[in-house]
C-alpha cells in the first residue's frame, strides 16, 4: 500500500516509454526494503513524498516547489540549487530538497565502479534520484536537506575526487563529445581542451559574478552531439581547413554495395540499393561534389563542412588533416527574444594546448559582458543590443565573411569615420561635378 | 579603495536600502565603484569572511547581507 494514492501519476506509467514515475517508485521500494541496511540521513519515504507532491501538483495545477535560497556549500556560489516544499506536513520527506550538480567527467566516461560509489553516496545521504545527465551535462542529483550539502560535497572532492559543477550567474559546467576518445570524426580533442578550461576557469565556476549564466560546449566535430551550436555562449566547434580525405576505392564499394551505407544505421528496413547520386551528392547543401566517370570529385573551397557525405560513406570519406576548430558565440534557448543559434566568430583556430589564443578570446568576450551586459542579459542578446560589429571590436578581430550567414539578415558591418580615407568630409564643388541637386 | 574601506561601503550601502536584501553582482560592483574584476576580488573576499552569502535561484546568483532577508530566516529555522 503506497503512502499516497497516486492515480493520476499511475497512468502517466501506462504509455509505451520508460517512466520515471515507474523509476522513483521503484526506488521508493529498494528504500522501504533497505535490504543493503543502509543508515539513511534523510527521511526514508522521501520518494514518497516526491510521487505525493508531484500527484498534488498535477490536481492543483500549480506547482509546489518553492525555487532557490542561500543554501550551498562554503566558499561556492553554484552547484547547489535549493528547494523547499511548501507543504511539509503533508509530504516532510521533501521538505528540503535541494538539487546538486556534480562536474560530469569528460566525455562522460566513466568506470561502474565510480558510478556505484556515486550512488552509495546519494542512497546514504540523498534522495537516491539522478538525473543522468541535466541539460548543461552535469550529473544530477535531485534531493536532500541541507545538513548534508557540505557532508557531500567533502566526500566527493575527498573520497571521488570529483567536484561541483556549476548553477547561478556562473560558468556553467563545461561539456564535451567523446571526442577523440572513440569518435574518427572528432577534428581535436574535445576532452582535453573542456578540462583545461574547466581547470583554468574554476573561479568562474564556482563564484558568480557574471550578468547570468555562460555555456561552454565543446563538439569534435559539426556533428554537434552535445548540441553546442544550439544551446552554448561559446561553443567550439571541431574543423578542417584542408581538404576532405577521399578513398576511391570505398566510394566504389559503397556505389557496388560491399560497404553499408552511414555504416549501417538504417539497415532496419529495405531502402532499396544505395544511390550515390540521391542520397550523397544531391544532397550535399553547397552543391559541391560530383562524379567525373568513377571517381568522387569534391569543390572543397565551397564545402560547408556539414558532415553530411562524411556521415553516410565514413570508410571512403574522412576528415581533413588540418585541423582545429570554430568558435561560434551566443546561443541560448528561448526565455527572452526566442532561441538563438550560435554565430560564427572565429572560422579556424588551431586547438593547441596550453590553448593561449583561444583563452585570450575568452576572456575579452567576459570582460566585455560583465561590463555591458544588464542582469540576467544572456552574450547572444548582448550581441543583439550593441551588434556583432562591437562583438569584432573588443575581440579585436577582423570582419570575415565566413561570418555572414547569409546575405542580408546578418549585422551589417559600417566603416567608421576614421577607416575611411578622408573621413566623411567631402569637397562640395568636386562632389557637384559629378551630382546634380 | 582599499579592502577595509570596501567592506564599510558595501554594509553601510545595503543595509540602507529598505525592503531590499538580494542584489545583483552588478549592483556590488557599482557600489565598489570598480571594474567586474576587482569588485570580484572583493566580493569573493567578503563571502569567505562571511559578510556576504550568495543566494541562488539555480539560473541566477544573487547576493545579501548574511543572515538578512525574509529568506534567510525561513531556512535557518528549517
Ligand atoms: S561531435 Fe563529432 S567528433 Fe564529437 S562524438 Fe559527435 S561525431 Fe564524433
Ligand atoms: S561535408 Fe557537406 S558540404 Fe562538404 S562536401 Fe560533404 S556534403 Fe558537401
Amino acid at each position: 500500500m503506497p503512502k499516497h494514492e497516486t492515480p493520476m501519476l499511475d497512468q502517466l506509467e501506462s504509455g509505451p516509454w520508460p517512466s520515471f514515475v515507474s523509476d522513483i517508485k521503484q526506488e521508493a521500494e529498494s528504500r522501504a526494503k533497505n535490504e543493503r541496511n543502509i543508515e539513511y540521513q534523510i527521511p526514508q519515504d522521501v520518494c514518497e513524498d516526491i510521487l505525493g507532491v508531484l500527484e498534488l501538483s498535477y490536481k492543483h495545477k500549480r506547482t509546489h516547489w518553492k525555487h532557490g535560497g542561500i543554501v550551498g556549500v562554503f566558499g561556492y556560489g553554484g552547484g547547489v540549487i535549493g528547494r523547499y516544499c511548501d507543504q511539509p506536513e503533508m509530504f516532510p520527506g521533501v521538505a528540503h530538497f535541494h538539487t546538486l550538480r556534480v562536474n560530469q567527467p569528460g566525455g562522460k566516461f566513466y568506470t561502474t565502479e565510480y558510478l556505484r560509489q556515486l550512488c552509495d553516496l546519494w542512497e546514504f545521504r540523498g534522495s537516491g534520484i539522478t538525473n543522468m545527465h541535466g541539460s548543461t551535462g552535469d550529473i544530477v542529483f535531485l534531493g536532500t536537506t541541507t545538513p548534508q550539502l557540505e557532508e557531500i560535497f567533502y566526500e566527493m572532492t575527498h573520497k571521488l575526487n570529483q567536484d561541483l559543477g556549476g548553477s547561478g550567474s556562473n560558468l556553467r559546467t563545461p561539456s564535451d563529445c567523446v571526442g577523440e576518445a572513440r569518435c574518427e570524426f572528432a577534428c581535436y580533442d574535445t576532452q582535453a581542451l573542456c578540462y583545461d578550461l574547466t581547470m583554468t576557469y574554476q573561479d568562474e565556476l564556482h563564484r558568480p559574478a557574471f550578468p547570468y549564466k555562460f555555456k561552454f560546449k565543446f563538439d569534435g566535430c559539426p556533428n554537434c552531439c552535445v548540441a553546442s551550436i544550439a544551446r552554448a555562449d561559446m561553443s567550439f566547434i571541431g574543423t578542417w581547413r584542408d581538404d576532405i580525405r577521399i578513398d576511391q576505392e570505398a566510394v566504389q564499394a559503397y556505389i557496388g554495395g560491399e560497404l553499408a551505407p552511414n555504416a549501417g544505421a538504417h539497415k532496419g528496413r529495405d531502402w532499396g540499393k544505395f544511390d550515390i547520386q540521391k542520397e550523397v551528392i544531391d544532397l550535399c547543401p553547397t552543391q559541391c561534389m560530383w562524379m567525373e566517370g568513377k571517381e568522387l570529385k569534391i569543390d572543397n573551397k565551397e564545402c560547408n563542412r556539414c558532415m553530411h557525405c562524411i556521415n553516410v560513406m565514413p570508410r571512403a570519406l574522412r576528415i581533413g588533416n588540418d585541423r582545429g576548430l570554430s568558435i561560434l558565440v551566443g546561443a541560448k534557448a528561448p526565455i527572452l527574444d526566442g532561441a538563438q543559434m550560435g554565430s560564427m566568430l572565429v572560422p579556424f583556430i588551431k586547438a593547441e594546448a596550453p590553448y593561449d589564443e583561444i583563452k585570450e578570446i575568452i576572456e575579452k568576450i567576459w570582460d566585455w559582458w560583465m561590463e555591458e551586459g544588464k542582469n540576467r542579459e544572456r552574450l547572444g542578446e548582448l550581441m543583439k543590443r550593441q551588434g556583432f560589429q562591437k562583438l569584432l571590436e573588443v575581440t579585436e578581430l577582423k570582419p570575415d565573411p565566413r561570418m555572414v550567414q547569409e546575405p542580408r539578415s546578418n549585422p551589417y558591418i559600417f566603416w567608421k569615420e576614421e577607416e575611411v580615407e578622408g573621413g566623411w568630409d567631402r569637397d562640395i564643388n568636386e562632389f557637384r561635378k559629378y551630382h546634380q541637386r | 579603495m582599499d579592502y577595509e574601506e570596501a567592506k564599510e561601503k558595501i554594509i553601510s550601502t545595503l543595509s540602507k536600502k529598505k525592503g531590499k536584501t538580494k542584489f545583483y553582482f552588478n549592483d556590488l560592483a557599482k557600489i565598489l565603484e570598480a571594474k567586474p574584476r576587482d569588485a570580484k576580488k572583493i566580493v569573493n573576499r567578503l563571502v569567505q569572511e562571511e559578510v556576504l552569502e550568495f543566494w541562488s535561484s539555480g539560473s541566477t546568483s544573487m547576493y545579501g547581507l548574511k543572515g538578512a532577508g525574509k529568506q534567510a530566516a525561513a531556512e535557518e529555522g528549517d
